[in-house]
């Protein structure tokens, strides 16, 4: 279980993170959404160690991640994609899984043996077939389109067992039915690895047809969870997405 | 057991012996060559060409060497030269001084160099880009300032005089001309041999992945800062060596040794040879000695002359002798596929 307690992050004087206090069920899939600005990536680069918080603590069963760095955060499980496809250009589809199976089995510094082990070839081809990228093993990420260099970056997080997965912004830069295509393998995986999975979403129709469980931020703070009936009806959330003058009769 | 089961089962052995011919190629590869320059010797009485080849040796390690930070880890150091320096003086010290058998003040300069290394690199490799270069710089200036300076360790400007005393082991002397080639070329292939290893290593291509994308790397578990400061002492390792056979060929070290130009120099091979093609850095060094000794007798303009080859190499082909040789072959191949 993923426990935020009273998080707090800020730069200078904007409050990024304001005392944030959430739980995420094993097993849970949840979307964040929210304004621009509203502390969404803040959040998620607080939780995997990309920024320090201020206060507060991140309790991944019972242990607290604040504070940690990205590398040990990660082994604790937990696992991340980037809202840019955060990938290796001149690896392989096939090489980076490989290489990113060593690091998480603590092989990535092994020099007396040759690239690849064969003891990492399993865990490495599974999450290709995932995420249908096995046949497009031998290509180099940077030659892979725009949704399959996310898919990548999703494999890449997949790939190292995490417990908890966050997806910032899965559908980012991408058309109607990429869209729909990308966040349907989302709830796949979800539901094929039994995982927590956290996103970060824009869209409100994907948000809604998928997540049962929705958490609103706003300027760092928390303005609503819950399910998207509830959240749809919520009328703070409205203000905030629509503005006071708009939200008569308006539903999200 | 399940298709898929059956499927996974059958390509770990496949794995593993494709690795394991990988490795024999390159032991066989490494086996000709040293057989090809061993023969030399024997087929020609030119002791300006095994001159040649000992000052390749020297190069060559160092040029590699460097090329596992800057073409594999994507880390620009403008000092890796110190190590070159370090090399030669640690090791023209250490016989000079204390009298020891030829292999343990290799070895005895090889763990000087891990150690000043290690603490350099400790410092240098948590910065980045430019400040990484130019603080490997500020390094070197030092170590350079440290050897002018104290002229009663190193000689001062005229580095170590008298010559590095050489006793003989296992029948090896390193004073007899061709025990020095046959040494220097020993030490080149199996330096080679032991760079590769690293770049095909699992390690190897947790370096590529720092290159490309260093903040993804530390978010699948890697520990970029141990990594790199690995590779540094690592590198600069392979760069004493060099520096070790350069001292042993000219019976002596010099400050030119750990000076700048000694990392500029690299850098050049490396432009000049490529940085993608783990061979490139030796084709490089190979072509700047030429042109070095080719020039230099030809007119006393060496430096317009070599500037204007690195104007070819960044402008014309915007790429090293060896990259453009390996896309050239890809893009011939792929047409070739295609027209069949």
């Amino acid at each position: 279980m993923l426990e935020i307690r009273s998080l707090s992050k800020s730069f200078g004087g904007v409050k990024a993170t304001d005392n944030v206090t959430l739980d995420f069920a094993d097993g849970s899939l949840t979307a964040v959404i929210g304004p621009n600005g509203a502390g969404k990536s803040t959040f998620f680069n607080l939780i995997t160690g990309a920024l320090r918080p201020d206060a507060g603590q991140i309790l991944l069963n019972g242990v607290d991640m604040a504070g940690r760095s990205p590398p040990e955060i990660v082994r604790y499980g937990i696992g991340r994609a980037f809202q840019v496809a955060s990938i290796f250009p001149s690896l392989t589809v096939e090489e980076t899984m490989l290489a990113a199976v060593c690091a998480d089995q603590r092989r990535a510094s092994v020099l007396h043996r040759r690239f690849p082990l064969a003891e990492t070839r399993d865990r490495a081809e599974h999450a290709m077939e995932l995420l249908g990228l096995a046949g497009k093993r031998n290509r180099t990420a940077a030659t892979l389109s725009h949704g399959d260099q996310k898919l990548l970056d999703i494999a890449l997080a997949l790939v190292l067992d995490p417990k908890v997965l966050l997806l910032d912004e899965p559908t980012a830069g991408m058309g109607t039915e990429e869209r729909w295509r990308m966040i349907d393998k989302v709830k796949e995986l979800w539901e094929t690895q039994k995982i927590t999975v956290v996103f970060i979403e824009h869209d409100m129709d994907i948000v809604f047809k998928i997540a049962p469980e929705i958490v609103v931020l706003c300027y760092g703070r928390i303005l609503a969870t819950g399910t998207p009936d509830a959240i749809r009806g919520n009328e703070a959330v409205i203000e905030a997405y629509l503005g006071t003058e708009h939200h008569a009769g308006v539903a999200i | 057991m399940t298709e898929l089961q059956a499927e996974q089962a059958a390509v770990v052995p496949r794995i593993e012996s494709q690795s394991q011919r990988s490795r024999y190629r390159d032991v066989l590869i490494a086996l000709v060559a040293f057989a090809v320059l061993a023969i030399l010797p024997m087929l020609t009485g030119s002791k300006a060409l095994l001159d040649f080849v000992i000052r390749c040796s020297a190069f060559g390690l160092f040029a590699t060497s460097l090329n596992l930070l800057v073409g594999f880890t994507g880390m620009v150091s403008f000092g890796h030269g110190m190590f070159f320096g370090l090399g030669a003086y640690g090791f023209g010290l250490l016989m000079q001084r204390t009298g020891l058998p030829v292999p343990v003040g290799f070895v005895a300069t090889l763990v000087i160099t891990t150690l000043i290394a290690a603490a350099i690199g400790a410092i240098c490799v948590r910065l980045k880009e430019i400040y990484f270069a130019f603080v490997t710089l500020a390094f070197q200036m030092l170590i350079h300032s440290t050897i002018l300076s104290w002229v009663s360790l190193t000689g001062g400007d005229q580095g170590l005089r008298g010559g590095i005393p050489r006793p003989a082991f296992l029948g090896i002397d390193l004073s007899n001309h061709v025990h020095l080639y046959i040494t220097s070329c020993a030490l080149l292939v199996i330096g080679l041999l032991l760079m590769r290893q690293i770049a095909q290593s699992p390690f190897g291509y947790t370096l590529r992945m720092i290159r490309d994308n260093a903040t993804r790397a530390s978010f699948i578990g890697i520990d970029v800062w141990r990594a790199k400061l690995t590779i540094f002492v690592l590198a600069a390792l392979f760069a004493s060596t060099g520096g070790i056979i350069m001292a042993l060929f000219v019976s002596g070290a010099y400050p030119e040794f750990a000076y700048w130009t000694i990392s500029g120099e690299g850098i050049f091979i490396n432009m000049l040879g490529g940085v993608t093609t783990f061979l490139g850095p030796m084709v490089g060094t190979v072509l700047l000695l030429i042109l070095n000794d080719t020039v230099t007798r030809l007119t006393e303009y060496y430096g317009i002359v070599l500037g204007i080859v690195i104007l070819f190499f960044a402008i014309g082909l915007r790429k090293g002798l060896m990259d453009f040789v390996v896309e050239w072959y890809a893009r011939r191949r792929a047409g070739t596929g295609e027209r069949g």
